[in-house]
């Protein structure tokens, strides 16, 4: 199995705050891979540190082997490395159809396609796609009225379209329906499996991650505390302690 | 142009008259950005209006002088008139456009500065005017470097005025409640602070320093009813360069700025200098977002 | 298929009143001239500060390119270009251009003032679209501005007394004739090429720069090229608007006239926000209720016209932000094909709503 992305010794500080201190870590190919911590203890920062979104201090962040720390946003999305947001982030004055139909791969893609008036296929996909998260009923409504679970579920499908090769996705059950929740598992299960997509998710709901991640890392004060198999985080005494604040 | 970089560069003499001079108007520069600031800061709002302010104030000054009064006595009293102008601008319109995006208020305040713009050209007429303080000049290294004893005075009267400011934003407990709503609006609202009465204070505080510039402005240089927008602009850019809450950059790029545009003004010519201006607007605003974009970041 | 009928049938119906409209009302031909080219500063505008998001105050810059480059490049065919601006008025007299020349020129100068323009969005729009909405307002304040200025010293074109369009040849008759038929082209053929931008993904793309940058930028689109285009796409039929505008009205005076921030460019945000942002007719009903209000009262406001337009500003920003069309379509989203929500596919939708 190959390594998807490899993260080595990243450290990132704002002002002097140190929100990651040389955290090292690696997502195989095709896998789930879950990130934990107590709030504060620098997930967010990480994960924007390798999508682009700020500089890194110091280290190396390596996707399919190729050094990306030094590169944009939009560059890192277009080799297929793609992030959805805690507070959600769509196009909230389009339709969701149009929404995911503006979501596709950039990758390779040039301009010239933008004129394009109509592509069927791509029309298919974002609406299966939208089918497939549950909201083919809602998909010529405006983005922004939606509920936040709904536009969470939206992001998710957007990211999807994108077909990305990993997607990294901050809290995807936080303000979701509760009922909801397990068919959310189901479909990032599914997403994983049936178009092959590596997974690397924040998640606070710890039954939510234990169910999925097959392999988990636990984050506290910005360092690495702990990292393993679900069963083994969950009764690593340290991670305990950090959940529960104890030092 | 070439042969002015010569002269510059042969009488060193002529530049530093050139620079000194710069720095005394880069001041009143520095002291309207200030107010700038703490409006974009505390209100989320780029304040247009700016520049007109300024004028309003210097027109104060010269309606003084004209009816005998003392022009200097046009420095406080133009910032009580703009205070009671910024609060009532509040109250009809700025408190509308508080929590929308930012370039409503861009636009609304650009359409308020339009007003006051005609406005002031209709009362006043569209003559360049000054406010004669009747001072005389200081000259130094045998003459060859003027200064104005009221650019000197206008440069002290705008350190006083900006340190006084940041006192009593320090200190007092309206300038506790400003800082603390500029910090987290909502929060301040929770703890009990009237965020309206600081915006409108706020608001009314800026036009009441922009008021006081202007009448110094009057005094030392001269102002015109159009002449408005390049003071906006050039508190915009130093804000830009500075950053918000920045306050030493705010002085140093002031100060930076005069002396920048008053040689740019004499070696391209001045009428070229309100183009430097703009020019240099833009320039700044590429080049600071060039240095941001290699930091994966731009401006915003 | 009564809809598409009734459209159609309203593009004629419009089409018919534009071309008779100089012949019934000839009195007033060069304000419906000149409304034809405000309304295509209007959707020129709206691309780029409507439907992306990115307000500029200072598309007068493709304006004043187009208005100066035509202008040259019709005498400069011909002439010395500084010769003829240094005899002023005068030239008139001296430098006569026969139809063919005039025709000529107007036909070469029109598409280089137009590739010009687009030349310098290119250039400014990557210096400057990098940056996020407010600055890119003020950054264009400044730069509409700054050429002004600099036109306004440039002694080849004149300078501050300005300069004069080639006078036409009697041949050509009413003048103001010809260019209304011109403008009203260019107002339909920039009419149709948005018409069409906005079926395409293109759209798309900007209304999501518009919604949300930093997503669009997270899902990979290549946003500052894409913002590039759309400002290109706006200055190309900007300079050919001024390219007939300077013919239009004779003389081009740098500040009032080329670079004209405080009228036209004022006017361009003004008459698309009065339409409705982001909409393909609010521009145009936009620049049609401005041009006919404009021309009813200015006169009798004289004086106080700026007042009344700073606070016609102020007060559709604050109180009417949404415009005429959107307006109409707030109140009623069903003719504007809004849906609230429609039956489900019935594949997996219950599961996740279960």
């Amino acid at each position: 199995m190959s390594t998807m992305l490899e993260v080595e010794n990243v450290s990132k500080s704002f002002g002097g705050v140190r929100a990651n201190r040389s955290i090292s870590l690696k997502v195989e190919k095709g896998r789930i891979v879950g990130l934990i911590g107590p709030n504060g203890s620098g997930k967010t920062t990480l994960f924007s540190s390798i999508v682009g979104t700020h500089p890194i201090d110091k280290g190396t962040i390596r996707f399919q082997e190729q050094e990306i720390s030094h590169l944009r946003v939009a560059e890192i999305a277009r080799l297929g490395l793609i992030r959805t947001f805690q507070q959600t982030r769509i196009y909230g004055r389009m339709t969701c159809i149009e929404n995911m139909l503006i979501s596709t791969s950039q990758r390779g893609g040039s301009l010239v396609n933008l004129f394009q008036v109509h592509n069927p296929e791509r029309e298919k996909q974002a609406e299966d796609l939208l089918a497939f998260v549950g909201l083919h009923a809602k998909r010529k409504l405006q983005a922004g009225s939606l509920s936040f679970g709904q536009q969470k579920l939206l992001e998710f499908a957007m990211a999807l379209m994108n077909e990305p090769k990993m997607l990294m996705l901050d809290e995807p059950t936080a303000g979701i329906n509760p009922t909801l929740i397990n068919g959310v598992i189901d479909r990032l299960k599914q997403a994983n499996k049936e178009f092959a997509v590596t997974l690397f998710v924040i998640e606070h709901n710890m039954n939510v991650i234990m169910n999925m991640a097959e392999h988990i890392y636990c984050l506290a004060h910005g360092e690495l505390l702990a990292e393993g198999p679900p069963e083994q985080v969950r009764n690593d005494r340290r991670v305990i302690d950090a959940y529960l604040g104890a030092h | 142009m070439l042969d002015n970089i010569q002269i510059l560069v042969q009488a060193p003499v002529i530049t530093l008259d050139l620079v000194l001079n710069g720095l005394l108007i880069g001041a009143i520069f520095a002291l309207a950005a200030y107010g700038m600031a703490l409006v974009w800061g505390v209100m989320n709002i780029i304040n247009i209006t700016q520049g007109e302010f300024v004028i309003l104030g210097g027109y104060v000054a010269v309606v003084m002088g004209m009816y005998g009064l003392p022009p200097l006595l046009g420095v406080p009293v133009a910032a009580i008139l703009l205070f009671v102008l910024g609060w009532a601008l509040y109250h009809t319109v700025i408190f509308r456009i508080v929590d929308r995006d930012l370039f409503t208020s861009v636009l609304a305040t650009f359409g308020i500065s339009i007003v006051l713009q005609q406005l002031m050209n209709t009362v006043f007429g569209g003559d360049v005017q000054i406010a004669d303080a009747g001072l005389g000049t200081v000259l130094l290294m045998d003459g060859l470097v003027a200064l104005a004893e009221i650019k000197l005075l206008a440069f002290a009267l705008a350190a006083v005025l900006g340190a006084t400011l940041v006192v009593f934003l320090k200190r007092s407990r309206l300038g506790q409640a400003i800082r603390a709503t500029a910090q987290n609006a909502r929060a301040a609202r929770v703890l009990g602070i009237d965020t309206d009465r600081v915006y409108a204070a706020t608001y009314g505080l800026n036009a009441a320093i922009c008021g006081a510039c202007g009448a110094l402005v009057a005094m030392a240089y001269t102002i015109h009813p159009y002449l408005g927008l390049p003071y906006t602009i050039r508190s915009f850019m130093i804000v830009v360069v500075a950053g918000l809450g920045n306050l030493a950059g705010v002085i140093i790029a002031g100060l930076g700025l005069g002396a920048a545009e008053n040689v740019a003004g004499f070696v391209l010519g001045t009428q070229f200098q309100l183009a430097f201006v703009f020019l240099l607007l833009v320039v700044v605003l590429v080049w600071r977002n060039w240095r941001l974009a290699r930091r994966r970041e731009y401006l915003k | 298929m009564r809809a598409p009928y009734a459209k159609f049938a309203g593009y004629l119906a419009i089409l018919l009143v534009g071309l008779a409209a100089p012949l019934l009302f000839s009195a007033y031909q060069s304000q419906m001239a000149e409304l034809w080219l405000f309304i295509v500063f209007a959707l020129t505008w709206d691309l780029v500060g409507g439907q992306m998001g990115y307000n500029s105050f200072g598309n007068v810059v493709f304006l004043g390119i187009g208005m100066y480059a035509c202008a040259a490049v019709q005498v400069g065919l011909f002439y010395e270009v500084s010769t003829y601006n240094n005899a002023r008025g005068g030239g008139a007299t001296v430098f006569t251009f026969d139809l063919g020349q005039y025709l000529e020129g107007l036909a070469i100068g029109l598409p280089v003032g137009a590739v010009l323009a687009a030349i310098a969005a290119a250039i400014l729009g990557g210096l400057v679209l990098g940056m996020r909405g407010h600055y890119f307002a003020i950054c264009t304040l400044g730069l509409g501005i700054a050429a002004g200025q600099i036109a306004n010293g440039w002694e080849w074109i004149g300078a501050g007394s300005g300069m004069v369009p080639p006078t036409p040849p009697a041949a050509l008759g009413d003048l103001s004739r010809f260019y209304y038929f011109l403008a009203m082209a260019l107002a339909i053929a920039t009419f149709l090429v948005l018409r069409w931008l906005y079926t395409t993904r293109f759209r798309l793309a900007i209304n999501a720069i518009r919604d949300n940058e930093d997503k669009a930028e997270s899902m990979g689109l290549k946003t500052t090229r894409i913002k590039v285009m759309a400002w290109v796409i706006a200055a190309f039929f900007l300079g050919i608007a001024g390219g007939l505008l300077g013919n239009l009205k004779r003389f081009i005076d740098p500040i009032d006239t080329a670079f004209a921030g405080a009228t036209f460019g004022v006017w361009m945000v003004l008459m698309a926000i009065l339409g409705g942002k982001g909409t393909l007719w609010g521009p145009v009903i936009g620049a049609a209720v401005f041009q006919v209000v404009k021309e009813t009262t200015w006169t009798y406001l004289l004086g106080w016209q700026r007042v009344a337009l700073g606070l016609l500003i102020v007060v559709i920003v604050v109180f009417f932000p949404q415009g005429i069309m959107g307006y109409f379509r707030e109140r009623f989203p069903a003719r504007f094909g809004h849906r609230v929500e429609e039956a489900a596919r019935p594949d997996r939708a219950e599961e996740t709503t279960g």
